[in-house]
């Protein structure tokens, strides 16, 4: 994270009245474990994430991060333990898979927008055939948060025409076009040009003001620093420590968070 | 300017037109046929070659003789006009051109098969191209019956009660879902339609026809020969073998262990044996393995064949179309809460697809070529034809016209499916750049 970046995410008043965590449980994930043949990947994981809740998950590269949230909406199959998400219990029954999948959004690092498609029918695909809504209701639904990401002028274009910023913001639309409870980011601005990694931050941080579930995984300090209420240091498939951001980065407790940190802010 | 790094523009070029030695014909000839003394020679050689080539084949087919009644006419004809060279004898296509395109289709019923290319044309339209009028997929769906009826003749009955099969899946597939769900429906939609065209549709389309006689000529097989037999052949061939051989790689890429390994074995089994032995399973080794008394005609049977041989190749193509997706279009899909069938049907496979149009039309191609190998079996594709009207002494001893026009109509079906395809890959190419 460069000064310049962080001051770009710092120069912006955040609005925080809409920002409250409450006291209903969103995920709860329970003694899980996960293994990739024989590599445990994930171990004993134990998260409780609160309705309202913005938690930044960091840590080095293989440390299990992007599989503990692809497992939240079962991108990746857990093999022990319990995830409970909205009430849903994962498990192998399809349906509440696919139940699970349309309440949880989600946004990857390579956006995974669909090319063969306008932008307005990426956005407009699942409501239709996933939620029947009339395709008339989600075009007008789509145009109202591609509006929100401020990229209404690209909705007859294809993915290939934009830029990786407006792909990365088209990707958030379309997720939020099936009206998700919760939002998940598998590192989102990984795979962007400094240049604008801003305008898909700035997408975050209002998605977060207006009182959205959001777990990130990310290696946006600044943005950690300033919207997350928790963040969560993972290594070797384990959590290592979670604090307020705050507490986090001033006082971090375990030398393994303190050698990351010294790492990833030294520069 | 001095020698330190120090600068700053002021002011952004502008672009600017490139120089005139750099764009018209003038350069593209210079680039393209003589941009060095190796290429001048090349391309002079080339030319030479052209011309040698041309100036041999032009006079023998532009001065060729169309006007005779057999091969010994053509050569008086020749000989009399006192040219000093070979022409072709284009008489025997002018003689026997309907028996190459139909057979030995009753003349007096050609408006049949000729009604069902007209009718093909117009159902393939809104597959082929998206401008067409949607209304016109009525047609499409009727299509199959109607080119069954139209080119065997007989009774309506028979496929009017033969689509009645299809009409009883969609409506088990449609309203049974609320009763057997999802599983149950599909199931009930292939099984009872296999019952009643098993037990109820051969009585069925009897007692009809005897009540109510509507029907026209019927048409043996073994009367149906030459571009008709190639085109039946091929056009059903390439309708059945496409759907098939899809699911068939969506088979080979399933994670459910049986209908995987059972694509595998097919997959490998109907590719690993030659076509021609395909075909003679279906003309001699098939009736011992149907019950004594049934006449499964020949000719669907290598239909059948054509189909299952072509439908293993496109599954292959398919897959290789389905492996280079990239994963993150699975999971974008998936993420969405979009189960398997409707992630496949608006995501996978029209890209998938896309990906794997030149091979499909490659493999169609082959099939409609490979429709010539019928021959060994006894069927009177083209080739066979061509030795049929070489048997009559009139035109004994013609190889190259019959060939020559053999070849043309063979050309202009492969060229304009080869067309169709770049045109619609070019169509669907959106992103990706």
């Amino acid at each position: 994270m460069t000064d310049a970046q962080t001051s770009a995410i710092q120069n912006r008043e955040i609005d925080r009245s809409h920002m409250k965590v409450s006291d209903e449980v969103a995920i709860d994930i329970s003694g899980m474990n996960k293994w990739y043949g024989t590599f445990h990947v994930l171990r004993d994981i134990d998260l409780t994430v609160y309705r309202g809740e913005r938690i930044v998950i960091c840590g080095p590269s293989g440390s299990g991060k992007s599989t503990l949230i692809r497992c939240i909406n079962a991108l990746e199959e857990h093999q022990q333990g319990k995830i409970v998400v909205d009430g849903t219990e994962l498990s192998n029954d399809l349906k509440n898979i696919d139940k699970i999948r349309s309440e949880v959004g989600m946004c990857f690092q390579h956006f995974n927008l669909f090319p063969h498609l306008t932008i307005l029918e990426n956005c407009t695909l699942a409501p239709i055939w996933v939620r029947k809504t009339p395709k008339k209701e989600a075009e007008e639904t789509a145009m109202h948060f591609l509006e929100k990401v401020k990229i209404p002028e690209q909705a007859d274009k294809y993915p290939g025409q934009l830029s990786g910023g407006q792909q990365q913001r088209v990707a958030i639309a379309r997720s939020l076009c099936m009206r998700p409870r919760i939002m998940l980011f598998d590192e989102p601005t990984s795979a962007l040009d400094p240049e604008m990694i801003k305008e898909v931050l700035d997408t975050m941080i209002e998605l977060a003001e207006e009182g959205m579930t959001m777990l990130c995984v990310t290696h946006e300090m600044g943005f950690a620093r300033q919207v997350a209420n928790r963040v969560i240091f993972m290594d070797a498939g384990q959590i290592v420590e979670q604090n307020e951001p705050e507490e986090f980065f001033t006082n971090p407790q375990s030398d393994r968070t303190k050698l990351f940190l010294s790492q990833i802010l030294g520069h | 300017m001095t020698n330190t790094p120090s600068f700053v523009r002021t002011q952004m070029l502008d672009p600017k037109d490139p120089p005139i030695t750099e764009k018209g014909a003038v350069k593209w000839i210079r680039e393209n046929l003589f941009s060095g003394w190796l290429n001048t020679i090349l391309t002079i050689v080339s030319l030479y070659v052209i011309y040698w080539v041309l100036a041999h084949i032009l006079p023998w087919s532009v001065g060729g003789i169309w006007n005779a009644e057999s091969l010994t006419e053509c050569r008086e004809i020749r000989d009399a006009s006192g040219i000093g060279y070979d022409v072709a004898c284009w008489a025997v296509i002018a003689d026997r051109w309907h028996q190459l395109l139909f057979g030995f289709y009753p003349s007096e019923l050609y408006w049949r098969p000729i009604l069902a290319l007209i009718l093909f044309g117009v159902a393939i339209a809104p597959i082929l191209f998206d401008t067409a009028p949607r209304k016109l997929l009525i047609v499409t769906a009727i299509m199959p019956f109607a080119a069954y009826w139209l080119l065997w003749g007989g009774t309506i009955w028979g496929p009017l009660v033969t689509a009645l099969g299809f009409v009883i899946g969609w409506a088990v597939l449609t309203y049974g879902a609320a009763t057997l769900g999802a599983l149950g429906a599909t199931i009930g939609a292939i099984v009872v339609p296999l019952l009643y065209w098993l037990l109820v549709a051969g009585p069925l389309s009897g007692i009809l026809g005897a009540a109510l006689p509507i029907g026209i000529e019927a048409v043996p097989s073994d009367r149906f020969g030459g571009f008709m037999l190639a085109i039946v052949i091929g056009v059903a061939g390439i309708v059945m073998s496409l759907p098939l051989g899809i699911f068939l790689a969506l088979g080979r890429q399933s994670d459910l262990f049986i209908i995987n390994k059972c694509s595998v074995i097919f997959i490998e089994v109907i590719r690993g044996v030659p076509l021609i032995v395909w075909l003679f399973t279906a003309s001699l080794l098939l009736n011992y393995f149907l019950p004594p008394g049934t006449n499964f005609d020949l000719m669907l049977r290598v239909i059948i064949m054509v189909t299952l041989f072509s439908s293993a190749y496109i599954a292959e193509v398919v897959r290789g179309g389905l492996a280079a997706l990239p994963r993150g279009q699975y999971e974008g899909a998936d993420s969405l809460g979009l189960d398997y069938w409707q992630s496949m049907q608006l995501i996978i496979l029209p890209q998938a697809l896309k990906i794997s149009i030149p091979g499909i039309v490659s493999t169609f191609i082959g099939l409609f070529k490979d429709t010539t190998l019928v021959v060994f079996i006894g069927l009177l594709d083209p080739i066979g034809l061509s030795n049929a009207i070489r048997a009559d002494s009139a035109w004994n001893g013609i190889y190259w016209e019959l060939f020559i026009f053999i070849g043309l109509c063979f050309f202009i079906f492969c060229f304009s499916m080869s067309r169709y395809s770049q045109w619609l890959e070019r169509k669907l190419n959106t992103g990706h750049r």
